[in-house]
């Protein structure tokens, strides 16, 4: 080697050290702008829900009395609603999330994996107000007189069936809303759980094979457990927009603020109530509570993300 | 290449997004509030625009968020369909005035019975939304509509799911005549409903409506005459059963005294007019009685007068029902108490 | 276990898996079409060529979306661009400088409830730290509200698809002799295109949506207005108003509007796709 080129290499790698810590400067900084973001949006929820708290004090989280008149606020009703529909939405999404992306990596003929695919996202393109407008106008009387008709018809009076299917047959209560909300998140989970089982390396799954495995095996045993901790990203991605979705669910959850007593009764999610309420509300207390509600939201999302966490127990690769 | 063209179309956003457009020197006014009488106020502001050249913008974010943001005067005008008391008026440093009326109908969807026959009183409307009445042949009901076959049918109530001054006007109506309503649930844009479905909007009352049968709810006059639902009788105070028209609610809007009403807080329910319908309510808009801007409360100002010069065929169009000339003046003489920073009235009408 | 059910249970266990394959994609493409004929079927009728010169009207006037168009594009641009150059750099972090610092872990939760925040929430927020103080709202309140939905979106997708990059592909252009940020950028980012872009495009379809943040920051237009330092017309709020109205010609408009964006969301998403021309390893 001359002695030029000796020269040379290092006065390149000073020069590529600078740009190195800038470049995870910047990159630092923009990661710490989520947090930041973060911070500022709990304060000023918590700024501006405080009198609700002041006023009811714990009993806000325990109580699922609402009532405006009266200036009773009581977020039960709310966060059992967001629960539950958040719960159901990923227990129907999910396993389709997951057959759709398997589909697509796996088993879709090569000149249909475009358009499938292509079709799939634009799932996620459609307006929320659009899927809340079709739930009310198209799904809901759908569902009235073929599923819940029939449902309530065949249950007899006093049984077990009846208690849990009670409800008004216009097919606007919470499991309707779910549907719309699995719907909804469907698309988000699927695109990213293609993305990430296209990410296995070839090598891999051909060994699979190679060894005798059916498309069912590789998949379960290699691939997914590959992805695994990265596809908890996907689910969460859904969780998040299932816990926050607002004008979907809005149209066809009946609004009712009290605790649901069946599967078929309306309810509300803290999105909806929050949607519905905030722009009219003139009393601070009714104000403070809806903010507050918003609080107890973000509460919700530490708490079920934190266990999820835990459960699954992320691991860096 | 992609990010090439993302840049360009950047730039061009940016460009586009300093660029003034046109008309520079006319005034861009602001309003929000209330969504009632959202569609006027569109209406009105085309047709302004053609004639003045200013740009009116009214968007209707609820009655609360006209209150709020007048209040903290990121608007030029708020609007709210729920007036405020005279005492909250003083308290915020706001002039309330009204523009139009509008009212608000029960509608129905009981097989066999038409539009305009049932005939419905405000304690009746309480005893059914309470929950307490729960069939249609219900002898309560029964015995106010003699020759219309009642169905066995149960009765499904729909109320609204968002706060709105439409279901504040309803309530405050069945409060006035249902003690036990009063009493047990009260008067609000947003209620603890005993029973019932909530729909959002006047749309979603109406869609739960028309697909229910033996159900009843409340929505806007207007958006009953546009849609065609099946309306119900009210039995007003004089006892007479009227049916939701224009002129009904004028008779309404005649009968209240308006220049007794201090801030013009009034409340159009259960008017004694022989023809009046009984659950009726006009609009109203709020400025700072000491504007930020002085100029731009003028040019609001200066619309509303215009608008009640020129604006009732386009509120009839639309089924709105228009102020009488008496009150428009009393509003006129009020707006000498919005003043500019040397004390005089931003705007006097000519 | 004899070795010949053994073999029955397994391929019984594979039929199973490929029907069940099978028939998720078929109710999610049947949920798709549903929602698209009633979308295509209401839309189609309300869109003509004055939709895209006239601004919206009042009712039983004539008009369009134009200014609404105008809008939606001005602020989803500016929000994407925002959240794109944020979005990636953290991914990035996350994946490249965090390693397994306690640091990393909360930025990653952080990240993961921004996620669920609902909308109306952001919304709130923007107004209170940009149109409140600011005394008016604004298109760039808009576009700032829209870019807060965005970027966790990006930041979540970016990161996993940059993690499940191998890691001798690293190691490769370390041994090249390429500095770390080069690295990131021509090798591990070219890599992981595809699915960046996914991640850009997820979250492209999440904000032209969104109607409640942009309520209380752009609020709307009923003119057209280019400033976007002034109140800006966008589709989602022209929908929410006209769809819910009692007038048949705005609820046209309506529609019109939502099938433009489902549209507009198809387009970028074919375009993005062909544009970047990625290779299937498979």
């Amino acid at each position: 080697m001359s002695g030029e080129a000796a020269a040379a290499v290092p006065a390149r790698a000073a020069k590529g050290a600078v740009f190195d810590r800038a470049f995870e400067a910047l990159c630092f900084g923009a990661a710490t702008l989520l947090l930041v973001a973060l911070v500022g949006v709990m304060a000023s929820l918590t700024v501006g829900g405080w009198p609700a708290f002041k006023a009811f004090g714990l009993g806000f989280l325990t109580s699922a009395e609402w009532d405006p008149v009266a200036e009773v606020y009581g977020a039960l009703g709310a966060i059992v609603g967001t629960v539950v529909t958040a719960g159901l939405a990923l227990l129907f999404a999910l396993p389709l999330a997951l057959g759709v992306a398997i589909f697509l990596v796996e088993l879709c003929p090569a000149p249909l994996r475009r358009p499938i695919g292509m079709a799939v996202e634009l799932l996620a393109g459609i307006p929320s107000i659009v899927y809340g407008m079709w739930g009310l106008f198209v799904f809901a009387p759908w569902f009235a007189r073929h599923v819940q008709m029939p449902i309530m018809m065949a249950a007899e009076p006093g049984s077990l069936l009846e208690t849990i299917t009670a409800g008004v047959p216009n097919g606007a209560n919470i499991l309707t809303a779910s549907m719309i909300l699995a719907i909804m998140i469907l698309p988000f989970i699927a695109a990213t759980l293609r993305e990430l089982l296209l990410t296995v390396p070839v090598h891999l799954r051909e060994s699979a094979y190679g060894l005798g495995s059916t498309t069912y095996e590789t998949v379960a045993k290699v691939s997914l457990p590959y992805i695994r901790v990265s596809a908890i990203g996907a689910v969460m991605l859904g969780l998040g927009r299932a816990l926050g979705e607002t004008m979907a669910v809005t149209f066809i959850i009946g609004n009712a603020h009290g605790l649901p007593t069946s599967i078929f009764a309306s309810g509300s999610t803290i999105a909806s109530t929050i949607a519905n309420e905030f722009t009219e509300a003139t009393h601070e207390l009714h104000t403070a509570s809806l903010i507050a509600l918003g609080l107890v939201l973000f509460l919700i999302t530490f708490t079920v993300l934190g266990l999820a966490r835990a459960l699954i127990g992320r691991k860096p690769t | 290449m992609l990010k090439r063209s993302f840049l360009g179309l950047a730039g061009a956003a940016l460009l586009l997004s300093t660029a003034p457009l046109g008309e520079a020197q006319a005034a861009d006014i602001s309003g929000a509030g209330a969504t009632f009488p959202a569609p006027l106020y569109a209406k009105w502001a085309e047709q302004y625009r053609a004639k003045t050249g200013h740009r009116l913008n009214y968007q209707p974010i609820g009655s609360g968020g006209g209150v709020r943001q007048i209040t903290a005067g990121t608007v030029d005008f708020g609007a709210t369909d729920k007036p405020m008391k005279p005492d909250e008026l003083a308290a915020n440093g706001l002039a309330m005035f009204p523009t139009v009326i509008g009212g608000v109908v029960p509608v129905v969807n009981v097989p066999g019975v038409k539009s305009g026959q049932l005939r419905l009183t405000g304690a009746l409307l309480g005893d059914i939304y309470r929950g307490v009445i729960k069939r249609w042949n219900d002898p309560r009901i029964a015995r106010l509509n003699p020759g219309v076959a009642l169905p066995n049918l149960p009765i499904t109530v729909v109320h609204r799911s968002d706060g709105s001054g439409t279901t504040f006007l309803f309530t405050s109506y069945i409060s006035l005549k249902a003690a036990r309503w009063a009493a047990e649930v009260g008067a609000n844009d947003a209620v603890k409903w005993p029973t019932g479905i909530g729909g959002k909007g006047n749309d979603g009352v109406a869609a739960f409506v028309r697909q229910t049968p033996g159900s009843i709810g409340y929505v806007e006059y207007a958006f009953a005459k546009q849609n065609n639902l099946a309306y119900a009788l009210l039995q007003n105070k004089a006892g007479a059963w009227v049916a939701p028209s224009a002129e009904t609610f004028q008779a309404a809007t005649a009968g209240a005294d308006w220049a007794k009403a201090p801030g013009f807080y009034q409340l159009l329910l259960d008017g004694s007019a022989p023809k009046a319908w009984p659950i009726t309510g006009a609009t109203f808009i709020l400025v700072r009685t000491k504007p930020a801007n002085p100029q731009k409360t003028a040019e609001a100002l200066a619309f509303f007068d215009w608008a009640y010069r020129n604006g009732d065929p386009a509120a009839q169009s639309l089924d709105y029902i228009t102020l009488p000339a008496p009150v428009k003046d009393l509003v006129r003489k009020s707006w000498s108490k919005v003043r500019g920073p040397n004390g005089q009235p931003v705007y006097t009408a000519k | 276990m004899s070795s010949a059910s053994l073999r029955l249970s397994r391929r019984l266990g594979a039929w199973a898996f490929l029907g069940f394959a099978w028939l998720a994609t078929a109710l999610a493409l049947l949920a798709l079409a549903a929602i698209l004929w009633t979308l295509v079927s209401q839309g189609l009728a309300g869109l003509d060529l004055a939709v895209f010169t006239m601004s919206t009207p009042a009712p039983g006037s004539r008009g369009g979306l134009l200014n609404a168009i105008l809008g939606s594009i001005m602020m989803c641009t500016l929000a994407m661009l925002a959240a794109v150059f944020v979005g990636v750099l953290s991914g990035t972090w996350l994946s490249e400088f965090a390693g397994a610092s306690r640091y990393g872990k909360v930025v990653r939760f952080v990240n993961d409830v921004l996620l669920a925040a609902p909308s109306i929430l952001i919304g709130l927020f923007v107004y209170e730290i940009i149109v409140h103080p600011m005394k008016g709202f604004s298109g760039y309140a808009g576009a700032v509200a829209l870019a807060m939905l965005a970027v966790p979106v990006i930041t979540r997708t970016t990161e996993d698809v940059l993690r499940l990059q191998p890691v001798a592909l690293r190691e490769a252009s370390v041994a090249l002799g390429a500095p770390l940020w080069r690295t990131v950028l021509a090798v591990l980012w070219k890599a992981a295109r595809s699915g960046m872009i996914t991640g850009a495009l997820l979250a492209f379809a999440r904000i032209s949506g969104e109607t409640a943040p942009l309520l209380f920051t752009a609020l709307n237009n009923q003119f057209l207005s280019l400033d976007l330092s002034k109140p800006t017309a966008s589709l989602p709020a022209v929908i929410f108003q006209f769809a819910l109205s009692a007038y048949d010609d705005w609820r046209r408009l309506a529609w019109a509007g939502a099938l433009l964006i489902a549209l507009a969301v198809l387009t970028v998403t074919i375009l993005a796709r062909l544009l970047s021309r990625e290779t299937r390893r498979s």
